[in-house]
């Protein structure tokens, strides 16, 4: 069977394509103003990849914050249970997922079956979702990529005080004016993201194995800060911006 | 293949009148003044049966019932709002009082009209707002008697003579206070007639509460809002006494002909805390999902009185008149007030979370729910006090829980669309679909 799961996300659509299950296209495009036509060119693109014509999929589930504009779509799912599903198909022995994207982050307790047990959102803190490190590495004049590696350089951990995203940027200034080393600051920028990641997480008594997720997981430095906040090994996926796709795509084999 | 059972479901018969007593009490209050009759202020949780002694053209407005109805009008209530912080007062205070004192600042009524003077204010302090609330509004109209009581002397476990006393005491100076303000004669008959209401209106709105563990449920908590809320004007009132014992009467015909809240009922929920009353809207969300929220704490304990029966389940509980207990006196009909409303379920949690827990645990079972929708209400600090940790008690037991932040009076602080995506994915954790 052929299905696809499509992810609506703030930032970018991301589209899977799965024949009985494995991966067999996927693409990702920004959803700009006009998401629909986004995931459009998404879609046709993951089509593409997987050599196969627009008719052969059978069954679309969609999931993200957008996923009521999505084209091609026959169901939704929330991303919660997408992430969920996703994860436990790739890591079953997981009964926390992470899931930091450019506007949300989230915590996912599950159980073996990867039932989701219990969630936490964080909605309304910038601070602690992807888009803070695009602003900080702005403030820093520092390439996003480079932010993670960079923080890894870090000889001094320094407090990162500010509750807010757009207060957090000045502090950046401040500490910029203070003559701090950037590697110092980048990690503190990731030890605040992590600390109120961390926070989600302890809501939902996080256990091992624990999952993450979502952009921000290709972010070495934030990973690194996640594990020394949390005290414990952090999985990480191949391609982990995906996984929710990946799981809609899952689901849509089930419905 | 299973079909889901449809139930039947029919409007209240009695609900036109419940928004008549509604009507009628915002007016009175307005009008006191034209009927030759005096008006006093002060919060849903004050001892309301006390003033009664001093006639029946007595008329109060109770604060938070008020505030929450502005609250439900969103353009008043963004000016109260604006206008308590152009005076100085900060945006995370209690919204209730700052909703009530911006009716006041700009001196309009929500009814209509300037906003009525009371005559005096009768207060008691439950939470830290209770204490500043009406010093704040005698700061904006000056000249206003005021007189407090505080209650501090519970949970209800641990009362004992001197506590009671130290609340009687100050009931009884209360009502010499009273004498001297109005300068009316006080009649211990008609207190002792207030008391007698007040027992018989939340033991009857405990039963009706009771009698939603039925399944179909035959009251929905969005409709159990506009029905508690006649208990917060004046529960002391034969009115309501009478009218609770009507709307009891029509729920128990509900129950044993499966007239259901919702026609479609598949899960049960319940909720915590005053609802953002701007969005009460949430509620008719969850029945797209045939979910149905029956009720809470808060709607079952701030009005309802209860006791544990003899089968170990929590019931209405057995009033005064019920028990055979007489009352001949004013000591008497204050000691009986005083004791019967330091046992509202509500009131506990503020000397501990757990108090509140074992009560909402005991709702999950009892009511047979298959989870919790905990408001984390911004706008009432003294009602929030603890809620994670209930949270936590509820998910030890084996309930799912999901929280929403908001405000009971402040939509500015309330996100629809995030809330109503988070009711998605509860209701699919929990295993439920749309219509």
């Amino acid at each position: 069977m052929i299905t696809a799961g499509i992810d609506m996300g703030a930032k970018t659509i991301k589209v899977v394509v799965l024949r009985d299950g494995e991966i067999i296209g996927r693409a990702v495009t920004l959803a700009g103003f006009e998401s629909r036509e986004a995931a459009e060119e998404a879609y046709a693109a993951a089509v593409s990849e997987a050599g196969i014509t627009v008719d052969e999929v059978e069954r679309v589930v969609a999931t993200g914050a957008g996923r009521g504009y999505a084209p091609h779509s026959g169901a939704d799912v929330s991303e919660v249970a997408s992430d969920a599903r996703g994860v436990h198909r790739l890591f079953p022995a997981a009964r926390t997922v992470i899931d930091v994207g450019a506007e949300e982050g989230r915590a996912i307790r599950c159980n073996e079956q990867g039932k989701v047990v219990d969630f936490a959102l964080n909605e309304k803190c910038a601070a602690g979702a992807g888009a803070f490190t695009e602003a900080m590495s702005r403030a820093l004049e520092v390439d996003i990529k480079a932010l993670g590696a960079m923080s890894l350089n870090s000889k001094n951990a320094i407090p990162m005080n500010a509750q807010c995203a757009v207060f957090a940027e000045s502090e950046v200034v401040s500490l910029l004016h203070a003559k701090t080393a950037k590697e110092d600051i980048a990690r503190a920028v990731h030890d605040a993201i992590a600390s109120r990641i961390v926070s989600l997480a302890r809501k939902v008594g996080f256990k091992p194995d624990v999952v993450l997720i979502g952009g921000l997981a290709h972010n070495i430095g934030f990973v690194d800060s996640l594990q020394r906040a949390l005290e414990c090994e952090v999985l990480v996926p191949d391609d982990p911006e995906y996984i929710g796709a990946y799981g809609a795509a899952l689901a849509a084999a089930e419905v | 293949m299973a079909t889901k059972q449809v139930y039947e479901t029919r409007p209240l018969q009695c609900w036109g009148k419940a928004k008549e007593i509604r009507r009628k009490y915002y007016q009175d209050y307005a009008t006191a003044h034209e009927q030759g009759g005096i008006r006093w202020a002060g919060g849903a949780w004050t001892f309301g049966a006390i003033p009664s002694g001093l006639g029946d053209d007595v008329f109060s407005l109770t604060s938070e019932p008020y505030a929450a109805s502005i609250a439900a009008d969103k353009d008043f209530s963004i000016r109260c709002l604006e206008a308590a912080e152009r005076a100085g007062y900060a945006r995370d205070l209690c919204s209730y009082m700052r909703n009530y004192w911006g009716s006041v600042i700009l001196d309009e009524y929500l009814g209509g009209g300037p906003f009525p003077k009371p005559d005096f204010i009768w207060q008691d302090h439950i939470c830290c707002s209770h204490a500043k609330w009406y010093q704040v509004v005698c700061d904006h109209e000056p000249g206003i008697p005021h007189y407090c009581i505080d209650v501090a002397v519970g949970p209800a476990g641990e009362i004992n003579d001197n506590k009671l006393d130290y609340l009687v005491g100050q009931m009884h100076d209360g009502i010499e206070w009273l004498e001297r303000a109005t300068g009316r004669t006080y009649d211990d008959g008609k207190l002792i007639e207030a008391v007698h209401n007040e027992c018989r209106s939340t033991s009857l709105w405990a039963e009706v509460c009771d009698l939603n563990k039925a399944v179909p449920a035959p009251l929905e908590e969005k409709t159990m809002f506009s029905l508690y809320v006649l208990g917060t004007l004046m529960k002391h009132s034969k009115v309501v006494a009478d009218f609770y014992e009507e709307l009891r009467d029509e729920v128990k015909d509900r129950v044993e002909n499966q007239i259901a809240a919702i026609p479609n009922e598949r899960c049960r929920l319940m909720s915590d805390t005053q609802p953002p009353w701007g969005f009460l809207g949430l509620f008719r969300y969850l029945e797209s999902y045939g979910a149905i929220s029956v009720g809470s704490l808060y709607t079952f304990g701030l009005i309802g009185m209860w006791e544990d029966k003899s089968d170990g389940s929590w019931g209405p509980r057995t009033t005064p008149q019920q028990a055979g207990v007489e009352i001949t006196d004013r000591d008497r009909a204050l000691r009986v007030l005083a004791e019967w409303n330091l046992h509202k379920p509500e009131w506990q949690h503020f000397y501990s979370p757990h108090l509140k827990t074992e009560m909402m645990v005991r709702i999950a079972k009892e009511w047979s729910l298959d989870g919790v929708m905990l408001h984390y209400n911004r706008g009432c600090e003294g009602l929030s006090l603890g809620i994670a940790e209930n949270r936590l008690g509820l998910l030890e037991a084996g309930y799912p829980v999901m929280t929403f932040e908001g405000n009971m009076g402040d939509e500015r602080e309330f996100d629809l669309a995030r809330t109503k995506t988070r009711i998605d994915t509860f209701m699919e954790t929990l295993g439920f679909k749309q219509n």
